[in-house]
């Protein structure tokens, strides 16, 4: 008690400090929960949210080939796709609202309704099948390194002691850490850092082929690095949804093949991922088993 | 909060607030010597000096830090290769505590300078009379009066400097926000009480830091 007689400031500033953020705690899980309730996909699921002619698609703002926001809108594989399913659905591309994710919230984003589909390099694994339905995979990456196109590195094991560059978080910074250790990781916030630090600074650059064969094609860098051509994981991507929407996953599994079947599909990476020298994937309707079955 | 009940988050949270600690003494004690000697540049006699801590002033205190950290990496080490370590945790660390040095440096000049102006014109005209040199003068006199009326402003540098090392994170050493961001991506449930876990643990310290600056500063002050 004497303290607090003698530093009436300090406690007043707890108090303030506990109110707030118990305040701010309340607020956000209350919002959360309203925004739960009006789920833009809500019990109607994909298929009916489509019916309005509308739809929010999460997708990645910033990788080169995949999914790169421009001045003229978002560009690039993964947007493709999604123009793909959105037509297979009855929306017009004038009815998509993309939006952009990152790595880190697009779990967050379907459970709580911000979007309606996520196609953005979204691996399917166990632990975000828990949380999410997946249709696809409409491709299956695998992770690489880009180096310089001088380099000798033709694999991880080839870099013990050496840099090797990736994103904070992301699941290829944790392969590397857990099955090469002998390498040193540079962490970025985002590949493009780099792909500016693999001129001087790091050796590597380390993800899904995809991502790197998108950098690797832009004008600024022809000529200057290469992929190995090793890939040492699978990685298939998927399209996120709510996990209740079984019909809309199965639904988006239908038009893939479909598109597959009129050329669409394949005219999606060409028109995208052509210049890389990558080759345009086959889709393979038996590994369409990721939809939740009950 | 069963985030703290994993043992390798935890270790990670507790490995995050070390760098924080690391980086913030480092730079602390760096930037302060480089704020003294800039700060003596400012006042000195000689026109090249205070040119030297106007420029530096002017330059890095109005450069956005994240800027000067880019810079440290893409500039000094990428480009010119400047190495401090072969370890690059080790190295990205002490490119770190030059960007904030001598970003907080130019702070810390600043707040010399104006506990300089805060010691009467009288004194140093007594100081010059008494035939004690500019350094002398500096050393004795001024400084001893300065540094204690600027322990006030010197502890908001200090702070700034603790938060400022967040920054650092964008480098790859992975301090308290980069550990709070990959948490946050491990447990997608629970990113509010991380928030608050990162943003609380950063009060915890730094609110009772801004008492003891003031007590500090109430203690050693020059009563005139």
């Amino acid at each position: 008690m004497d303290s607090s007689r003698r530093h009436p400031g300090i406690v007043a500033v707890a108090v303030v400090v506990l109110v707030a953020v118990l305040g701010f705690v309340s607020a956000c899980s209350s919002s959360s929960s309203d925004s739960t309730q009006s789920a833009a996909t809500g019990d109607g699921g994909i298929i009916a949210k489509a019916k309005t002619g509308k739809l929010i698609i999460g997708v990645k703002a910033d990788q080169p080939g995949l999914s790169l926001l421009t001045p003229d809108g978002y560009e690039g594989y993964d947007i493709n796709i999604a123009k793909i399913i959105a037509a297979g659905l009855g929306v017009r591309p004038e009815g998509i609202e993309w939006k952009t994710t990152v790595s880190i919230n697009r779990e967050p984003f379907i459970e709580t309704g911000v979007v309606d589909l996520v196609v953005a390099t979204y691996t399917i694994n166990d632990a975000r099948k828990k949380v999410v339905a997946f249709a696809g995979p409409y491709y299956t990456a695998g992770q690489d390194l880009l180096v310089r196109a001088d380099s000798t590195i033709t694999g991880p094991e080839d870099m013990a002691g050496l840099i090797a560059c990736s994103v904070t978080g992301s699941a290829s910074a944790l392969r590397m850490q857990k099955d090469f250790p002998d390498v040193q990781l540079q962490l970025f916030d985002s590949y493009s850092k780099c792909v500016t630090a693999l001129s001087g600074g790091v050796d590597a650059v380390t993800t899904d082929s995809i991502i790197l064969a998108g950098y690797a094609a832009q004008p600024h860098n022809v000529g200057k690095f290469k992929l190995t051509g090793r890939e040492f994981s699978r990685e298939p991507y998927g399209i996120g949804l709510a996990k209740q929407d079984v019909a809309g996953c199965n639904r988006i599994n239908e038009i893939l093949v479909a598109s597959a079947a009129d050329g669409t599909y394949d005219a999606a990476f060409v028109e995208s991922l052509g210049p890389s020298g990558l080759k345009p994937p086959v889709l393979d309707p038996a590994q369409l088993t990721n939809c939740p079955t009950s | 909060m069963d985030i703290l009940s994993d043992s390798a988050d935890m270790s990670a949270y507790v490995d995050g607030f070390m760098w924080v600690l690391r980086l913030t003494i480092t730079s602390a004690i760096a930037s302060f010597i480089l704020g003294v000697i800039l700060a003596g540049f400012r006042v000195s006699p000689i026109p090249v000096l205070r040119g030297i801590g106007f420029l530096w002033v002017s330059a890095f205190r109005n450069t956005p830090l994240t800027l000067i950290i880019f810079f440290c990496y893409f500039a000094l080490y990428s480009t010119f290769g400047l190495k401090f370590s072969g370890n690059i945790t080790i190295n990205n660390f002490w490119l770190g505590v030059v960007g904030l040095s001598v970003y907080t440096a130019s702070f810390v000049c600043e707040a010399i300078r104006s506990g300089i102006n805060s010691v009467p014109v009288g004194q140093v005209e007594a100081a010059r009379a008494l035939g004690l040199t500019f350094m002398q003068v500096l050393r004795l006199v001024i400084l001893p009066q300065a540094i204690r009326s600027t322990i006030g402003p010197m502890g908001s540098v200090l702070i700034a400097l603790a938060k400022n090392t967040t920054i650092v994170g964008t480098i790859g050493v992975i301090e308290a926000s980069s550990v709070m961001k990959g948490l946050i991506n491990d447990h997608g449930d629970q990113v509010i009480p991380i928030f608050v876990l990162f943003a609380g643990t950063f009060a915890v310290v730094l609110i009772p830091t801004g008492y003891l600056f003031g007590w500090l500063s109430n203690r050693y002050e020059v009563k005139r």
